[in-house]
């Protein structure tokens, strides 16, 4: 078996395979394989009640494996989840530091946890309060943060020890647009910095940013690569179809129109636009598209999931 | 690189971090602090000045149908020993017994016409007490009153007869201890331990908890702090409270309630330590298994009811049946109230605790071991 020094060069920073995870009769977690490289940022996208906290909470050791392997940082999760959480910053979808500390309390506290030395911890917690600007708010109770700000401070507590690894569960929800963008340069900038981060996300147009997606369903890795290999997936661009982008003025009333057309197998809204995926052997002209803007386009990858998706259901 | 060491024994600085976080837990929580000390305070004067066991001036009503001296004289005897107050004389059997039946008083006394006569005519005069049986504290000792005052009367004829002066056989009873029989003396040093309990219970009983259902348990299980760090950290603040607790309470009951210790304190508090952590590891055991705030308080609760009526506490373990008297030694609020009387009440010092301390240290040590098990760094 390799040891964690040969992890450094050639093994992925997370090797899961087969992984299953079942609580009861009902299983969360149904035969997960995936593989994240060092310095990559990873996105895990997939509904409310997919699997995605499951999911992380076994790569850290949280729940027990029901079958399957799972290694990360070149530990193997049932015997060294100890060493895995020593080396791992792991950020929960819900704010979970304490509210009624500060946030340098909840900074000593969390110093104190990774049994950094007084000097590394003054340190390293004053390279973190410039490069997360927390300056101001050192001295509020950590409930008193607004959401962007407690996402920050949530960070920085996961970043103290200088993981490896760091694992964000949806790290976004409920914060505001400009906080969110924000929270991404700085994820982008220590991912500069080598760190492999692991994220859940909702929201697609973060799915776009990550360097490789996976996408779960139901328990199930549908499909994983980068936005580009996804989309040209042959599940999704099905033999003898089309994808189109049509720009209107009422794109509502046009979305209607073409559900009702046969020979249309997929529509949504994107904004000013209507996305379709339709028979490659039906014209503009037999779709009712006459006199508007009509573009060849690309599945986006909400059509990659939603396409994914109903092929699923339909199993 | 990493510069985090891995895991390796136990370590003092994530276990000072933990304890450090939940002392400000505890001051950033004022109301808590304050109930916690407070109530048990509050609840110490009300028990200590409410209750009292001994029977006294107990209501009586009274029909005195002789209406002669040596009734009187009988009468008087009844009121005299100051266990009986009366509130009334009747006219006829009924308003006696109706007299008890509407709660005017406890207990009845019928003289009947006779009674003189048959004093006179060296026959058994009887005399009817009626008692209400629905406090049994209060029937028992009136029936032991009425019998012993019945009983001296009687002496007193026989004596008359026969010209003596002194009586054949007389028991001097001398109690110990307690020689007022107050029973702020014999409450209160078990409400200390009571209180102590409580105190160490519900605290304790949040800790893990209130983790759970903030989500920070998660975030902690992500990180190398281990499951006895976290719980000897969580400890030891609640171990410092509960003992600043045993002071005050301790305080308050030789200053306000002039209950005097004849032992030494400190070797109470010493044998408060292995009671007080077996408390808390209880609340530890609650909080690990209970899932929400609610359910570990319904748990704590449940733990309190025992530690009241098979401690000791109230009622006497040597008057229970054998099984519950069996039951009562698996009760640590058992020992320790035992403990507590004997310092304070009794003067005992180690030779004679020694089976006490053994007994706590004993399961304080089970208690901590089955919830150290009981928690794992595991989500469910």
């Amino acid at each position: 078996m390799s040891s964690p020094a040969q992890a450094a060069n050639g093994e992925p920073v997370i090797n899961v395979r087969d992984a299953v995870i079942r609580f009861g009769p009902v299983v969360a977690v149904d035969g997960v394989s995936l593989h994240v490289r060092r310095g990559e940022v990873f996105g895990l996208l997939g509904p409310n009640g997919s699997g995605k906290t499951t999911l992380i909470r076994g790569l850290c050791g949280l729940v027990e494996l029901t079958q399957g392997t799972v290694r990360v940082l070149g530990y193997d999760v049932q015997r060294d989840a100890e060493r895995i959480r020593a080396n791992i910053g792991y950020m929960s979808q819900k704010f979970s530091l304490y509210e009624d500390l500060t946030s340098q309390e909840n900074l000593d506290f969390y110093t104190g946890i990774y049994g950094l030395t007084v000097q590394q911890g003054r340190d390293r917690q004053a390279q973190l309060i410039e490069q997360t600007g927390l300056a101001p708010y050192l001295d509020r109770r950590a409930g008193r943060l607004s959401g962007g700000w407690k996402q920050r401070l949530a960070l920085a507590c996961a970043l103290l020890h200088e993981p490896q690894l760091v694992f964000l569960d949806e790290p976004t929800a409920g914060i505001d647009p400009v906080a969110r963008r924000d929270l991404w340069d700085l994820l982008f900038r220590l991912a500069a910095l080598g760190i492999t981060l692991f994220v859940t996300t909702h929201y697609m147009d973060e799915a776009e940013r990550c360097a490789r997606v996976g996408y779960i369903y139901l328990g199930k890795l549908l499909a994983q690569g980068t936005p580009a290999e996804l989309k040209h997936l042959p599940g999704v661009n099905i033999p003898g179809t089309r994808w189109l982008e049509i720009f209107c003025t009422d794109s509502a009333e046009l979305l209607e129109r073409l559900r009702a057309r046969p020979g249309v197998r997929q529509a949504t809204i994107f904004g000013q636009s209507v996305h379709a995926l339709v028979d490659a052997d039906r014209s503009n002209a037999a779709l009712g598209l006459e006199g508007l803007e009509v573009r060849q386009g690309e599945p986006t990858l909400e059509d990659v999931f939603v396409t994914l998706s109903r092929a699923q259901q339909k199993e | 690189m990493a510069r985090v060491s891995l895991p390796t024994a136990v370590s003092l600085q994530r276990t000072v971090a933990v304890a450090r976080k939940e002392l400000l837990h505890i001051l950033r929580d004022p109301m808590t602090l304050f109930f916690s000390l407070f109530i048990p305070i509050m609840e110490m004067f009300m028990l200590g000045y409410a209750i009292d066991t001994n029977v006294r001036h107990v209501r009586t009503v009274v029909l005195d149908q002789a209406k002669t001296q040596q009734s009187r004289i009988l009468l008087e005897s009844f009121v005299n020993s100051e266990d009986f107050r009366i509130v009334r004389e009747v006219q006829t059997p009924w308003e006696l017994s109706q007299a008890i039946v509407a709660g005017e008083a406890r207990v009845g006394i019928q003289v009947p016409e006779d009674y003189s006569r048959r004093l006179d005519a060296n026959q058994t005069a009887q005399i009817l007490v009626l008692v209400d049986g629905t406090e049994s504290s209060i029937a028992a000792a009136a029936v032991n009153i009425s019998n012993a005052i019945a009983l001296r009367e009687s002496l007193k004829q026989l004596m008359a007869q026969r010209l003596s002066e002194t009586l054949p056989v007389e028991a001097r009873p001398r109690i110990l201890f307690n020689p007022d029989t107050r029973s702020a003396n014999f409450f209160i040093p078990g409400l200390l331990v009571v209180m102590c309990q409580m105190m160490a219970v519900m605290l304790t009983a949040n800790a893990i908890v209130r983790e759970k259902e903030n989500g920070t348990l998660e975030q902690l299980f992500m990180t190398p702090v281990r499951a006895g760090e976290l719980m000897l950290g969580k400890l030891a603040p609640y171990l410092v409270l509960t003992f600043v607790e045993f002071c005050v309470i301790t305080f308050l009951m030789r200053t306000a309630f002039q209950v005097p210790i004849h032992g030494r304190f400190l070797t109470l508090s010493l044998i408060m330590l292995p009671f007080v952590l077996t408390m808390l590891g209880l609340g530890l055991y609650i909080s690990t298994r209970a899932s929400t705030r609610d359910a570990s308080m319904q748990m704590s609760m449940g733990t309190v009811i025992p530690s009241i009526f098979l401690s000791g506490y109230v009622f006497p373990i040597d008057s229970m049946p054998p099984f519950f008297y069996f039951v009562a030694h698996f009760v640590p609020t058992t020992w320790m109230i035992d403990a507590a009387r004997g310092v304070i009440l009794r003067g005992a010092g180690w030779a004679e605790l020694q089976t006490h301390a053994l007994v706590l240290w004993g399961m304080a040590c089970g208690v901590l071991l089955a919830s150290m098990l009981k928690f794992r760094k595991r989500l469910t």
